[in-house]
């Protein structure tokens, strides 16, 4: 392969090849070559599973890799790697829950490490914040460095664990989902900080399921499928669809799957509806049978709109009807018992209750269906419920009783549409369905909205992708600034033009 | 053998069967150490010791389970021991009539139930942490207690309250009997209906479980109202076995009744626990209790004990992990 990167004739900053790992028999990793260069930006692709973080693991010196490895820091090879081997190279890692000090200053958590010492001695506040402010300047970010870490955004944390990384003098930074929890100008400004460190030698690997932004900053990508080398490639080029079957194995037809619902009977109308700071007068109408898209970037209101319909707050003016009779939802229960879902976005504190058993989610939204007039829970019943929309759905579960957490993301979320599946709903809202799911069982999650779709459900899909809604919706609706600005039908725009319109 | 051996395991879990193995030890133990210990006698002033603890002990376990803790519990089942104490005696003490007792006793629940109420719904609707609102209930009632009776006894009741709290049926202790009752509903409680389900999803993640549509204000009130009923419940066995109410009666039992469910394997950080493993480890603690009393060591060593004991399982519990941990590792 080529290299037209900017730092092709130098050393590679890390260099790791014939990388093997085995777990229990299992090859995590089966002899796969990774390389970057200095001051590269470089993604590292892959589904879930496919040893992404494994590798990451083992070029910080937590993993030991199988023998036969080579592995070398700017030319010198090295026979082992200990996390203090990597941290002296330059090494740093930012996982994607950050690690800081929530309870700590701006300040403390950037010069965290230099705090640390065998021996105590006093601590210079002066240079403490001095260095701090002085590696927030070299990446052009105004941040109170007094300001308690967990009153910033993600955003600004994010940029407070990068200067924590460069205060110890890293030379190549791994980032795990950097822009899993950030709204798109946030991720905009956080590409920006990346292409400064990138210009000033710095290396930076990323590890995002994004892929429109991974080739927009990446200079190559290096692809892993089952642990496997697939290979690496220039992001010059490259398309988000070569991308996926590359990561994937499978080539996936992406055609858009609109069909002309408006003739079948309305089951949701929202008119006129606002919520100060919120949404205003939005109106819309999902029908029988039709998968209304929203879309519209992050702040736009998709999700408080979501919420509103959800009865988990009121809305100030406007009526939501459903089959035509007005409700007036005091909470998400009246809803629920309206016949309306909710699937959140947020699946790991509010979709699902992680540590508990995957039956147990099932029925949680159905308790007072499965029990007897008594109050107690029939068991035969939950089971067979259970057992019914674990089928239904195809859910790879170990056991029901298992907890919820052992599931890859899309399993998790099959989990999350089939309790609420179970309450019968006429509407269904789906906020971010793919949101944490991998490529490949995204198209999974679609095809079950679509049969749900054909089987007369209402369903109104949010979601911040506009080509998810472009390809899966019969209609898109286009929010901003808290009002519906646009409907689209996908059989008569490009998904470029609908991009336009988005983005632009 | 090994096959009875999983039988069991999947029945009752591997808690409890570790439980199991440490009563067997320590009821072996304390037979080779001294012949009166297996005796009736023993049986008898255990099976009369057991139930307040216990009891109090049920009333923490459902808050612990939900996320939180009540700290009120003890003083709770003072002033409604108290309510009785006070119904009687204002219906003449020795020679109150047994309505008065009836209806002291109804008085009693409701005030407990009441208190716990309180709690639950400033927990619920505030949004405060169960900790400091069960603290300040606890200061507020002990307060209160010592502001009515003055910091003294009450004492004098009527006769026919000595069979409940002293009495047997059937040759079971009275105490022993109301105490299998209220747990045998409590496990009912938590493991087969509604309200339990929602108070395990409400320990793991409270948001998810309202997203959910679970009215989890509701079950957190009746979490707290419920553990107020069995605070009450206590008060009236302890005012039936001591013949006197004094407010900081059983203060000493607060944190043992912490320890009991964490030895019951109930998870500190609220989603799970039983109500079985519980009840063995509350025996576990009086056997070990009344073993060392029979070998004459010191009421404060025994207590220490439990503390050793308590540590002596997180530390078994972390190697059997560990060794579980490895042994799917070599299967897989």
């Amino acid at each position: 392969m080529a290299l037209d990167t900017p730092g092709a004739a130098l050393t590679p900053a890390i260099s790791f090849r014939h990388v093997s790992k085995v777990f229990g028999g299992v090859h995590a990793l089966d002899d796969v070559d990774f390389e970057v260069m200095p001051g590269e930006v470089h993604c590292l692709a892959g589904e879930n599973g496919c040893g992404k973080s494994t590798l990451i693991k083992i070029i910080t010196g937590v993993y030991t890799p199988e023998l036969g490895v080579e592995m070398a820091f700017f030319g010198r090879r090295v026979a082992s790697v200990t996390p203090n081997i990597a941290r002296q190279n330059g090494i740093a890692v930012i996982w994607q829950d950050l690690a800081l000090f929530p309870e700590m200053s701006v300040a403390e958590n950037i010069a965290f490490e230099t705090l640390l010492g065998n021996l105590p001695r006093l601590v210079s506040y002066r240079s403490l914040r001095a260095r701090s402010a002085a590696i927030l300047e070299t990446l052009g970010e105004d941040i109170d460095l007094d300001a308690r870490l967990n009153t910033l955004p993600i955003a600004q944390r994010q940029i407070v664990a990068i200067a924590r990384a460069l205060i110890s003098d890293a030379k190549l930074i791994f980032m795990d989902e950097p822009t899993a929890s950030l709204t798109q100008s946030e991720t905009d400004s956080l590409l920006g900080v990346v292409r400064k460190l990138a210009a000033r030698g710095v290396s930076v690997v990323f590890v995002s399921h994004r892929l429109a932004e991974v080739l927009d900053i990446a200079d190559r990508v290096t692809v892993l499928r089952d642990g496997k080398l697939v290979g690496v490639f220039e992001a010059e080029g490259m398309t988000q669809s070569r991308l996926t079957e590359l990561m994937t194995g499978k080539t996936f037809g992406a055609e858009v799957a609109a069909r002309d619902m408006t003739g079948a009977p309305a089951v949701l109308e929202v008119e006129g509806l606002s919520r100060h700071g919120e949404f205003e007068d939005v109106s819309l109408t999902v029908h029988k049978g039709e998968v209304v898209g929203l879309t519209g970037l992050i702040g736009a209101g998709r999700s408080e709109l979501g919420h509103a319909l959800f009865g988990m707050t009121r809305p100030d003016t406007g009526a939501i009807r459903l089959l035509g009779r007005a409700l007036h939802l005091r909470s998400n229960r009246d809803a629920v018992a309206e016949g309306i879902a909710y699937v959140s976005e947020d699946r790991l504190s509010l979709g699902l209750v992680q540590p508990q058993a995957i039956a147990d989610n099932i029925v949680l939204p159905i308790l007072s269906r499965i029990s007897r007039r008594t109050g107690l829970i029939s068991p035969t019943e939950k089971a067979g419920r259970v057992e019914h929309w674990l089928r239904e759905l195809s859910i790879k579960a170990g056991q029901p009783g298992d907890p919820v957490s052992t599931l890859s993301g899309g399993n998790q979320q099959r989990v999350v549409l089939a309790k609420w599946l179970a309450t019968n709903p006429r509407v269904l809202i789906l906020d971010s369905p793919t949101v944490g799911v991998d490529v490949g069982a995204r198209a999974g999650i679609f095809r079950i909205i679509r049969v749900l779709a054909e089987k007369g459900l209402a369903i109104l899909m949010i979601s911040d992708e506009v080509p998810e809604v472009y390809f899966n919706a019969d209609r898109v609706l286009h929010m901003a600034g808290g009002r519906i600005r646009g409907e689209y039908d996908p059989r008569k725009v490009t998904l470029k033009e609908l991009e336009a319109a988005v983005y632009g | 053998m090994s096959r009875l051996l999983s039988r069991l395991r999947a029945t009752y879990g591997d808690d409890v069967l570790g439980l199991m193995a440490f009563l067997l030890l320590a009821v072996v133990g304390f037979s080779l150490a001294t012949p009166k210990f297996l005796s009736a006698a023993n049986f008898d002033s255990m099976a009369f010791q057991l139930p307040v603890l216990g009891l109090l002990t049920l009333a923490m376990l459902a808050p612990i389970i939900s996320g939180g803790l009540n700290l009120a519990i003890i003083f709770t089942a003072n002033i409604s021991g108290l309510t009785l104490a006070a119904i009687l005696n204002y219906y003449g003490g020795v020679d109150a009539p047994f309505w008065a007792f009836l209806v002291g006793t109804g008085a009693a629940l409701l005030v407990g139930a009441f208190f716990g109420f309180l709690m639950g719904v400033v927990i619920a609707y505030v949004g405060a942490h169960p900790i400091l609102v069960s603290l300040a209930m606890m200061i507020f009632l002990r307060g209160l207690g010592e502001f009515l009776t003055r910091g003294g006894d009450i004492s004098g009741f009527p006769d026919y309250l000595k069979p409940i709290g002293h009495g047997f049926i059937l040759g079971v202790p009275v105490p022993l009997i109301i105490f299998a009752v209220v747990a045998f509903a409590m496990h009912v409680l938590l493991s087969h209906t509604r309200h339990g389900f929602s108070v395990y999803m409400i320990g793991s993640n409270i948001d998810a479980t309202r997203y959910s549509g679970v009215h989890t204000q509701r079950t957190l009130t009746l979490i707290y109202t419920i553990s107020g009923l069995l605070c009450a419940i206590a008060g009236i066995l302890m005012l039936t076995r001591f013949n006197s109410v004094r407010v900081g009666h059983g203060e000493a039992l607060l944190l043992v009744t912490v320890l009991a469910c964490f030895l019951g394997g109930v998870d500190p950080f609220g989603g799970f626990g039983r109500v079985v493993p519980v009840v063995l480890a509350l025996v576990i603690l009086q056997v070990l209790s009344s073993g060392l009393n029979l070998l004459g060591a010191n009421q404060h060593l025994s207590t220490a004990v439990w503390g050793l004991f308590l540590i002596a399982v997180m530390i078994l519990r972390f190697v059997a992990g560990r060794v579980r941990e490895r042994f799917e590792k070599r299967r897989n």
